[in-house]
């Protein structure tokens, strides 16, 4: 005779209703690890899209995402000549906001020159941009539909083709344009300026300018003799992809990242006092039980055994409750949530682990209690 | 019966609790036999010491001094020479209480068919068992109700069912009676009666009812933890 099922099944409502709570205490926990990996995920996607093995930058700069970056254009061209290197692209980053349909989009621009490394990884619906000026391929949460019409700047842009889940760091949704309208968006001026820097004498410079040169480099070339050899020019740093993932992890998004791990952190102990309590809780409601047990000869093992099956239930349904309730409203939220199985099953783990640990309060309180209670009034 | 060997011998059981520099003296020296069939009745006013004998010869607290024997054995000589006493209540000990005390999770027939499950009966003979005795008691009918839906009659018979699942040796009911009105607590008595006969177990009852002193063997009055050595024989 299984006591534990017995006693869920009698107080059935009151169980599941437990579970709820519980398993949207976990659906919180789930959804910070969720928030947790998405910002990470998000924050190194723009920076693997392009697939390269170099990034060439400002000396002096961890550029372009941690700090600002601007190097000639022609820069590209000495890069793709080097030897080891198989191709090379000039990118630029920029964020814009525009007003579009009574709505202000935040877009982070980014130029590209066709047919070189740097364009949108992948198309989700319509075309990649051909060699037209004056078109763009935008991210799916930008809210944009195929051949929609939107002005940034002082320009208007064809929606052509859209791509998904390519965001930066601060999760603005990515904007794909060729590098030659994303330089005249950045470095040009509007006509008033024009004119003001006319009548100072400093009009006129040229706005070929890039942030970034990407490097691909042939299989077996060495990164690290190419990443030396760039370093010579003085006016340029290189930096590899592994360091550049690194700058954006440990340092772009580190703080945003421990926030959440510390606040991640709170609540799973939040969560295991509560388990604790709840298992408390079920464990003294059911003092007289316990001791009548004790008094007609149950021994201690039956006890225990109930107390500990219920607090595994309990973790089981209400981790289960959880994982359904995020799965299912995570694609809600505004920037991305990610679950991985790993971090589920990790969590499933200690979710187990701490109803283990919490049901030895309510054990050790069933084994204090007196079966002489049992005779009380 | 008196001439039966005793089924419980108590000798000068004490009992003593110590709170701070204070010493209370719930039992002292008391010596009484108890023979198969036997139904005595424990009496006195509260604090007297009678839910503490009941507890020692339930072997739930354990005395300060003395002897206990129950069925032929020595199971308190100055301290418990048994060490699995859960094991000799589940065997040899029914307790029926004030309030029936029934698991409120389990139906009827669980409450009962429990005791034997513990007692390592297969579940089916376990069922069969609580159903035969349930059908004894007259609450058959009630088999498939959870404590909270039966009457306190009902649910006193039921606990009386759970207290004879095993066929104690003893069973110690502590006011069985209190919660019943006087028809109730009659028809009560006079089955506990009849199962001391029929098993030749010893049944304590603490009780304050009058109206049912009728049915008991032996009456003992507890004053100040002496047992007045005046018995009363109705």
């Amino acid at each position: 005779m299984n006591l534990a099922y017995r006693d869920v099944r009698h107080n059935l409502g009151r169980f599941l209703l437990t579970c709820v709570g519980l398993g949207l205490l976990l659906g919180v926990v789930m959804a910070m690890i969720g928030i947790y990996r998405g910002l990470v995920v998000d924050a190194l996607t723009i920076v693997r899209s392009p697939a390269v093995d170099l990034w060439v930058v400002e000396a002096g700069s961890r550029g372009p995402f941690a700090e600002s970056s601007r190097i000639p254009g022609n820069t590209r061209d000495a890069v793709a000549r080097m030897a080891g290197v198989a191709e090379a692209g000039g990118l630029t980053y920029q964020t814009v906001e525009a007003d579009h349909r009574d709505i202000k989009l935040r877009l982070y621009v980014i130029g590209y020159q066709a047919a070189r490394p740097g364009g949108p990884p992948s198309i989700a619906a319509g075309r990649a941009i051909a060699r037209g000026r004056y078109e763009i391929v935008a991210d799916r949460t930008t809210g944009l539909q195929l051949d929609e019409i939107v002005r940034l700047g002082r320009t208007s842009f064809r929606v052509v083709g859209l791509t998904e889940q390519q965001v930066n760091s601060g999760g603005d949704p990515a904007v794909y344009m060729l590098l030659a309208d994303a330089q005249k968006l950045q470095f040009e001026l509007d006509p008033a300026a024009t004119r003001l820097q006319s009548a100072r004498g400093a009009a006129g410079g040229s706005s070929d300018f890039v942030n970034a040169v990407v490097a691909r480099l042939h299989p077996g070339a060495g990164i690290e003799q190419v990443a030396a050899q760039i370093r010579r020019w003085k006016h340029l740093a290189a930096i590899t992809q592994g360091e550049q993932e690194v700058i954006l992890s440990a340092s772009v998004v580190d703080k945003a990242r421990r926030q959440i791990g510390m606040f991640t952190s709170l609540l799973m102990t939040v969560s295991t006092v509560i388990i604790a309590l709840i298992i408390y809780m079920m464990t003294m409601e059911k003092r007289k039980a316990i001791a009548t047990l004790k008094l007609i000869g149950a021994p201690d093992s039956k006890i225990v055994g109930m107390i500990v099956q219920q607090s595994l239930a309990l973790g089981q349904i209400g981790f289960a409750l959880g994982v359904a309730a995020i799965v299912n409203i995570k694609d809600a939220f505004p920037r991305r949530v990610i679950l991985e199985a790993d971090n589920v099953l990790m969590l499933g783990g200690v979710v187990m682990l701490v109803c283990l640990l919490a049901s030895g309060f309510g054990v050790r309180a069933a084994l204090r209690i007196d079966p002489a209670t049992a005779l009380a009034g | 019966m008196a001439g039966s060997a005793p089924l419980i011998r108590l000798q000068g059981i004490a009992k003593r609790f110590q709170t701070g520099d204070t010493t209370i003296t719930a039992l002292d020296g008391v010596t009484l036999d108890i023979a198969p069939g036997e139904v005595v009745a424990l009496l006195g006013p509260s604090g007297s010491g009678k839910t503490t004998l009941l507890n020692i010869i339930g072997c739930i607290l354990e005395p300060t001094a003395g002897r206990m024997q129950i069925d032929d054995e020595t199971i308190y000589d100055g301290r418990w020479l048994r060490k699995d006493l859960r094991r000799l209540r589940l065997d040899k000990v029914g307790f029926v209480f004030q309030f029936h005390n029934l698991l409120p999770f389990l139906n009827a027939t669980d409450n009962v068919a429990l005791v034997l499950h513990l007692a390592g009966v297969a579940p089916a003979e376990a069922h069969r068992r609580a159903l035969e005795l349930l059908d004894y008691l007259e609450v058959g009918h009630r088999r498939e109700a959870f404590p909270a839906q039966l009457s306190g009659g009902e649910g006193q018979r039921v606990a009386i069912a759970r207290a004879l699942a095993n066929r104690p040796r003893i069973i110690l009911a502590d006011e069985p009676t209190a919660a019943l009105d006087s028809r109730r607590a009659g028809i009560v008595m006079d089955l506990l009666r009849k199962i001391a006969a029929d098993q030749q177990a010893a049944i304590i009852t603490v009780t304050h009812d009058e109206k049912i002193f009728d049915r008991f063997d032996r009456i003992f009055q507890l004053r100040d933890g002496k047992l007045d050595t005046k018995e009363q024989t109705p």
